[in-house]
Order: structure tokens, then C-alpha cells, then sequence
């Protein structure tokens, strides 16, 4: 992490280095922004562009021409003049006396900085899919399955998939592509879905490119693996490590044996640094996820705080490349480095793309919108919140004791106070207080987030490190 | 238009000290309704360190404290739940040899007022009761039977069990107004309005704002101290931990967690029901922390927070019938009230009954900040002395 001084006040700070982090970080520092990119992984390209740089070329042939993209976008940020501290998590964002407050951890050391504006990159995670045995190791998201191969290259042999959404398919396309054993996809996407997603496609269609492109992944695993559509209920045996995945339609129920098992069903926005910082929210009914409201810039209901790409809502990371620009154009113009109708003119072309990747949204929510028995588990033994084993049973105690506010139900039950910070059960407790109270999502909301929004050690915290901005409020 | 008279009490606050004020009223067939302003616990009472202690009290409080533990002893019997109460000793370290002379001068005047549960141990017994402590520690202030409990769960556990006895707790009810009509306070809220003879104030740091609703000034300022949860680690300490000379209390749950905590201050909002934490006050009770259990450096810190509390200025809490009739304060208990509460409900049901409590809480009279208190007070010392 670098202590040059003019970064610990930059003007900007980019939290995440995926493709709106990167792009963001790119345009501020070309018109002369100071700008910190901060990203926890040694490496740039976020999630999607995971380890683009040192892929080797079989590799990259696998996952295909828009993983190769992230190279340029990466080349681009290294000329920009952006410092880029990798390795570094923030633990901390929010208003302190002076301004925006800012705590990253790198190593052994914890510093406080204070930009004159963030912008969150942060993206998105995997939706939580909490079915009887989730918790067992071998089970995974296929995301992280994806994220395996880019990394290391590594893949499972004989794994099961199972779930709904793009990501999904792809990943299972991608590994049948580098030559690797799948056992079977297990399809969850609920039989009424397509009904539901027809009136979105005329619009959809402006993608076409990208609905053929999936239709290809599809086509390519029914070809070369067993499918079950219809999958109404799942469940993964196993004692110390996961055995085998127990499925049913409504007709009839199978097990495949496999130590390897991918769950997917859409990913969320990864909003706990949002939140933390005490933005305001909506509930997307169609993400079926929180989204942090913000302009058409970006700008949040903070002062100074920005919001782009998958993080604000799910639009895919060429949305993320726009959005990021755009909130990156309009920092610039509020630091004076671009005037009203110099921002405007080269925010054109991507709002063009903004509203072009946006069309296929709808489309694919509605088609991939998880089943209601797989978002609130049915089963009383499920697994709710894996960090402190709280189960689907216990939370109904609590509830039946009138605490039926996601606070209330924190507080009591100890759900979602782990070391994961809800990211794995905020939204199935939600869910089960909305079907338990007959209330709307929204009107339930979220519960509230504690930091440190990534855990960071005693002795760190204790010798935070403070930018000289921050340590003058002493003298307010 | 006279209003109807709708309870017979209503207490302002759904705090721990509402709650536990409510339970006491209806045991006695008081018709009682807790207006709350948002959920109950939902401030200090859900989010303290939870600690159940007798250890260290101000003079004026230990008798009420002692009460206290008494009924904590046996929370089935008053709340039909345990609460997570578990027994422990407490031990206030010490690093300095003036720190433990002033602990033995302390616990000297506690005997003398005849209380015998505090005492001071030296560096052999504080090695052999705190094995991973730094072994630097000259002695400790320590009491056995004090303990500590989940604030939450026993905040809801009487709740439930004043709504149980028949009270009727009110969440999302903000009080707006108080008037007098002819010997009943009417108690106006968006949407409605109460009337009672009886007013108990137990708004927490919010208290002074209901008294002066009643004509009455009473000096509160609203803090917010911070607390830390670490990731769970190995067992090492079956005790809660503080420092004689310094800001920390330290404890361990069953699940391996450590929280820690020490009245260090962030910043507190209370018209916004928010708080901000100071990161550098933060690092004050961590240093502390490690300095106690140097193992604790590298402990993953979990999560942490603040509550909003009141503090009065002399940091004892204000327990008494208020200037207008028919009041009752219970308030501004500065970040040590949890233990009190099973005690200061009953006193606090005493006084609304118009009845002597149980326990002298003349120390806690809401007008003690008030110059014309004092000269009485004063005139009357005067007076004795003339006497004798």
C-alpha cells in the first residue's frame, strides 16, 4: 500500500478493480485525478477479468474473447497514471468530522484516509442458496468454481451443477470446453419462468448477440452431459464432506453421487460497503436485491460517494466498463477538470452502451428469478446463517416470539453477527420474515451492518495509521 | 373535552428499565402501557457488554447493585428465562502499585459500610486465576458471583414477561407531548394519545427530553460507548477482565468470542437513532486489551459498534419522583445500568405507588443538579449540625 501523501487524500479513491473499478480509475487519473485504486486481490480484473495478465493462452481460449478484453482494460489503467494498491481490503467506509473516512488494510497495517470522493466498485456475489447440506465442504458456488480455473486453472472432475441463471451455464459450458467431466446439470429455473420472460424479450433482442451466445452454452451442455430440468427441491448428503446431491421434479427424484457440488442462482449486489456507509437502498423486485439508489451518474445519497457497475445493480460487466466511465466523468467534473459540456459529450457513447446492455436485464431476471422454496429454505435442520449454525427451525422459534423485524431477529438469534457479515444469509432472513409476516421485501428491509466490513486484527485497529486530514478533527 | 382515563401507568421508554419497571407495575394489577419510540432494546439496552457486576460501583450504588445481583441469581423466577446469565468472578487489574493502594482503600470503606464482596487479590492469585494474562500485573481488584448476561435476550425476556402480567408494551410510539388534565398526565403520540395518573420516565438517553416535557430540567448528555467483538479464538479467560487504571473490560463467551469493550466514547446522534464510531477511541481498549492478554494482537476483530446512552454529571443514575406529580424518573444510568435493572424496577414501581422503596435511592433524586437542591440540602446539613 503505498503512503505517498498525496494518496492518503486522493481525490479519488476506486474501491475494486473489475472492469467499472478499472475503467473509473482510468478516466479520472487521464484528466489528472489523483486516484487509488485499492483491490483485494493481488492481481487486477475483478471477478471477471480474474487473473487475465498471467492466464495462460489454452486458458484464456477456454473462457473465451471478453475474458481476453480485460488485458486492454488493465494495460490502459497502468498508463493512466492511477496508483493501484493491491492485496488491500476496506474495512471501513463512512463520514467522519472531516469527510469521507476511508479504513484499508494491506498486510499488517491499517490506515484512515480521506478522499475527496469514492467510488464503490465493489460488484457482485453469488445469491446465498441455502438447501439442506450447503454448508459441507465441496459444495461451492459456481462462481468460485470459475473463479478456481481462472486462477489456478484448475477444475473438479465429475461435478454436479445445479441451480438457475447465466452464470451457471457458463461456467458448466466452460469446463466441458477445457475437456472436464460434468456428472449432470441440475436445472432449477422454475417451469413458469419462460411465461413470466416473454414480454421482456422484444427488448432483450437489441442483445441478441449475447442471447445466442447463451443459447450456445446451453445447446453445448445438453450435448455432453445429462440436464434435468424442473428441479423442484435439492438436497446434499454427505457427513464430513459433501457425498452426493438428492434432487426432484415434480415427477420424479434422483441422486448422483459426487464430492464436487456447484450451486448457483443468480448473484446480488455485493452491497455491505454500501450499506456500511449508511447509503440509502431500494429493493429491485425484478434483481429480487438491494440496490444503492443513485443518480444517472452514480452518485449515492452521500456527498462525494459513488456507486458503478454490478455493486449498483446487475447489468453485466460491459454495463460496469459504462458506468464506471460515467461516474468517473462526472467526479472529474465536479473536481473542475471537466466542464458540463465536455463530461456530457464523452459520457455520449456510454450511456448508449449503458442503455444497450440494460435492454437484456429485465429478460434474464424474469427467466432466472429463483423459486421461492430455494430462497427461504423450506426444511427446519437448513442451515440459515453458516457462521453461527443457525437453522430455518431456531429462527421460527424467534420469530414466534414476536421478533419479527431483521434486527430484532439478528439480535436474538445471533444470525448473521459471523465473521461472513451476512453475506450469506441477509437476504434468506429477509425472505423468511416477509413470508412469515405476509410484508413485502422492502417493507421488511435489511439489517443493519457492523463494521469492520472486512475483518482485520486487534493490534492493526489499534495501530491505525491516520492521514494528517483525518487526525486534525481533534482540533474541531 | 376531558379525556378518558386509559391506564393507570405508562412508562416512556422500552428500554430494559421500562420493561422492567412495566413487570413490576402489573404484577401489582397496574394497568401499564410502555410507549417506545422504536423497538424494544432497541438501543442501549440490546447493545451493552451485558455485564452483570457489583464490582467497582460508585458508593451510592452498591446497595441497589447488591439487590440486584440477588434477583440475577435466580432470573427464571422473575423472567421465566435465564437470560444467558453466567456466573463469573471479576478482576480489575492492576499495572501500578498506586493503582492497588487506592483498590485498598476502596474496599476498605465498603467494609465499613458493610459490604464485603470486593477484594483485593495479589499477583500470585491474579496468575493463577488469569493464566494468559501479562504476567506484569501487580494484583487485581476481584469479586466471585458476579457474572454477566445476553442484554438483548434478557431485555425481551422481561418484556415478555411484563406483557405477561398484563402490560401492554407500544413500539413506534414517540412521545410528543405531556399536559396536565386535572390528575392525569395526557401523553400524546402521533396517531393517538394516553391518559394516566401515573408517568414513568425511563427514556434512556432520551430521558431528559421527557422530563422537560413535564416543566423539569435535568442535565443528560447523550454518548455513544464503543464495543468490539473478535472472531472466535481458543479459550483462555473464564473471567470478565477490566483495568484499575485504564479503560477496558474484557470477556469471553462460550462460542470463543471476546468482547471488549471500556466505555471509550464515539460519537452519538440520538435524533438520528445513529452513532459514529471514533476508530482512534477504538484503538484505545484494544491496546489495553492486548496489554492485558498480549495474545490478543492478532485476534480477528468481528464486529464493531456503539450505543446511544445518557450520562449525567456526576455519572449516577436518576432514580426518583419528579418535580411534577405523579412522575417517576429512571434514567441516565451512564453505561452501568444493566445490572440494576431487576432491582430499580421494583423501586421504581414502589415510587410510582407511592411507596418507600425497599432501597434508599435519595443519592439518585432527579433534583439533585439544581442549585435550590443543594442549598437545602445544605441548609439542612446546617441545621443538624446546629442541633448537636
Amino acid at each position: 500500500m503505498s503512503a505517498a501523501p498525496d494518496l492518503l487524500a486522493p481525490d479519488l479513491l476506486v474501491i475494486g478493480a473489475g472492469p467499472a473499478g478499472l475503467a473509473a480509475a482510468a478516466t479520472a487519473a487521464e484528466q489528472g485525478l489523483h486516484v487509488l485504486l485499492v483491490d483485494e486481490q493481488a492481481a487486477p480484473g475483478g471477478q471477471y477479468w480474474r487473473g487475465v495478465e498471467a492466464a495462460p493462452a489454452a486458458l484464456t481460449a477456454v473462457l473465451g474473447r471478453d475474458y481476453a478484453a480485460g488485458r486492454t482494460a488493465i494495460e490502459r489503467l497502468r498508463r493512466s497514471g492511477a496508483a493501484h494498491a493491491p492485496a488491500t481490503t476496506v474495512w471501513h467506509l463512512g463520514r467522519g468530522s472531516a469527510g469521507l473516512e476511508v479504513g484499508l488494510a494491506s498486510g499488517t497495517r491499517a490506515q484512515l484516509v480521506s478522499p475527496k470522493a469514492v467510488l464503490v466498485a465493489s460488484g457482485a456475489l453469488e445469491r446465498p442458496f441455502p438447501v439442506p447440506g450447503w454448508e459441507l465442504p465441496g459444495v461451492m458456488g459456481a462462481g468460485a468454481a470459475q473463479a478456481l480455473l481462472k486462477t489456478s486453472g484448475t477444475a473438479a472432475e465429475g461435478a454436479v451443477f445445479a441451480g438457475t441463471g447465466p452464470l451457471l451455464y457458463l461456467v458448466a459450458a466452460q469446463y466441458l470446453a477445457a475437456g472436464v467431466r460434468v456428472r449432470a446439470l441440475l436445472d432449477t429455473t422454475p417451469a413458469g419462468a419462460l411465461t413470466q420472460a416473454l414480454p421482456h424479450l422484444p427488448r432483450a433482442l437489441r442483445r441478441s448477440a449475447m442471447l445466442l451466445e447463451g443459447a450456445g452454452w446451453l445447446a453445448a451442455i445438453a450435448r455432453r452431459t445429462r440436464v434435468v430440468r424442473g428441479v423442484e427441491a435439492l438436497r446434499i448428503e454427505g457427513t464430513a464432506h459433501a457425498e452426493a446431491i438428492v434432487w426432484q421434479t415434480r415427477h420424479t427424484e434422483g441422486r448422483i453421487e459426487s464430492p464436487h457440488i456447484f450451486l448457483h442462482q443468480g448473484v446480488v449486489p455485493q452491497t455491505n460497503l454500501s450499506m456500511a456507509a449508511g447509503l440509502t437502498h431500494d429493493w429491485h423486485e425484478g434483481q429480487q436485491a438491494w440496490h444503492p439508489r443513485t443518480d444517472p451518474w452514480g452518485a449515492a445519497s452521500v456527498p462525494g460517494l459513488f456507486v458503478a457497475g454490478d455493486g449498483a445493480g446487475i447489468d453485466g460487466a460491459a454495463a460496469a466498463t459504462a458506468s464506471g466511465t460515467l461516474a468517473a466523468l462526472e467526479i472529474c467534473h465536479q473536481a473542475g477538470r471537466l466542464d458540463r459540456s465536455a463530461r456530457d459529450a464523452a459520457a455520449r457513447p456510454h450511456r448508449q452502451a449503458l442503455k444497450r446492455e440494460r435492454a437484456l436485464r429485465p429478460f434474464l431476471d424474469a427467466l432466472h428469478r429463483p423459486a421461492p422454496q430455494f430462497l427461504v429454505p423450506r426444511a427446519p435442520e437448513t442451515l440459515v446463517c453458516r457462521c453461527e449454525a443457525i437453522t430455518r427451525g431456531a429462527l421460527e422459534g424467534a420469530l414466534a416470539l414476536g421478533l419479527d423485524g431483521p434486527n430484532q431477529l439478528k439480535s436474538f438469534s445471533r444470525a448473521g453477527m459471523g465473521p461472513c457479515q451476512a453475506r450469506l444469509c441477509g437476504l434468506t432472513l429477509q425472505g423468511l420474515i416477509a413470508e412469515r409476516s405476509g410484508r413485502s421485501m422492502a417493507e421488511v428491509g435489511y439489517l443493519r451492518l457492523r463494521p469492520p466490513v472486512k475483518p482485520l486484527t486487534v493490534e492493526m485497529l489499534a495501530d491505525l495509521e491516520i492521514a494528517p486530514a483525518l487526525e486534525d478533527t481533534d482540533a474541531l | 373535552m376531558p379525556s378518558e382515563r386509559t391506564a393507570d401507568a405508562v412508562v416512556i421508554g422500552g428500554g430494559i428499565h421500562g420493561c422492567a419497571a412495566a413487570l413490576n407495575l402489573a404484577r401489582q394489577g397496574v394497568r401499564t402501557v410502555v410507549l417506545e419510540k422504536d423497538r424494544v432494546a432497541r438501543h442501549a439496552s440490546g447493545v451493552n457488554a451485558g455485564g452483570v457486576r457489583r464490582l467497582g460501583r460508585a458508593t451510592a450504588e452498591v446497595a441497589l447493585s447488591v439487590a440486584a445481583a440477588r434477583l440475577w441469581r435466580d432470573m427464571p423466577a422473575l423472567v421465566d428465562d435465564d437470560c444467558g446469565y453466567v456466573e463469573s468472578r471479576y478482576l480489575k487489574v492492576a499495572f501500578t502499585e498506586e493503582a492497588l493502594e487506592e483498590a485498598e482503600r476502596r474496599v476498605a470503606i465498603l467494609r465499613q459500610q458493610g459490604f464485603a464482596h470486593e477484594e483485593v487479590i495479589g499477583q500470585d492469585a491474579v496468575r493463577r486465576l488469569l493464566p494468559a494474562a501479562n504476567p506484569a500485573i501487580l494484583g487485581a481488584l476481584h469479586v466471585a458471583g458476579d457474572g454477566a448476561a445476553q442484554p438483548y435476550r434478557t431485555t425481551q425476556a422481561f418484556r415478555r414477561r411484563a406483557e405477561a402480567l398484563g402490560a401492554r408494551i407500544q413500539e413506534a410510539s414517540p412521545v410528543t407531548g405531556l399536559t396536565r388534565r386535572g390528575t392525569d398526565w395526557r401523553v400524546e403520540m402521533p396517531g393517538g394519545a394516553l391518559t394516566a395518573p401515573i408517568l414513568v420516565n425511563t427514556a434512556g438517553a432520551w430521558g431528559a427530553r421527557i422530563a422537560a416535557l413535564t416543566g423539569e430540567t435535568i442535565p443528560l448528555e447523550a454518548h455513544a460507548p464503543m464495543l468490539a467483538v473478535t472472531q472466535p479464538v481458543a479459550p483462555f479467560v473464564d473471567a470478565v477482565v477490566g483495568l484499575l487504571d485504564g479503560a477496558l473490560s474484557l470477556k469471553q463467551y462460550a462460542n470463543g468470542t471476546v468482547l471488549l469493550g471500556g466505555g471509550v466514547r464515539g460519537r452519538a446522534y440520538p435524533d438520528e437513532n445513529a452513532t459514529e464510531l471514533d476508530l482512534k477511541g477504538v484503538g484505545r481498549f484494544l491496546s489495553a486489551a492486548f496489554r492485558v492478554f498480549p495474545h490478543l494482537r492478532n485476534a480477528p476483530i468481528n464486529r464493531l459498534w456503539a450505543g446511544i446512552e445518557g450520562y449525567t454529571p456526576d455519572g449516577l443514575p436518576v432514580i426518583g419522583r419528579g418535580h411534577a406529580e405523579g412522575v417517576v424518573h429512571a434514567f441516565g444510568f451512564s453505561a452501568h445500568g444493566f445490572q440494576l435493572a431487576p432491582a430499580a424496577g421494583q423501586v421504581v414501581a414502589d415510587l410510582a405507588m407511592g411507596c418507600a422503596p425497599a432501597i434508599d435511592v435519595t443519592a439518585f433524586a432527579p433534583g439533585r443538579f439544581t442549585h435550590t437542591y443543594h442549598s437545602i440540602r445544605q441548609d439542612s446539613a446546617n441545621a443538624r449540625a446546629a442541633a448537636t
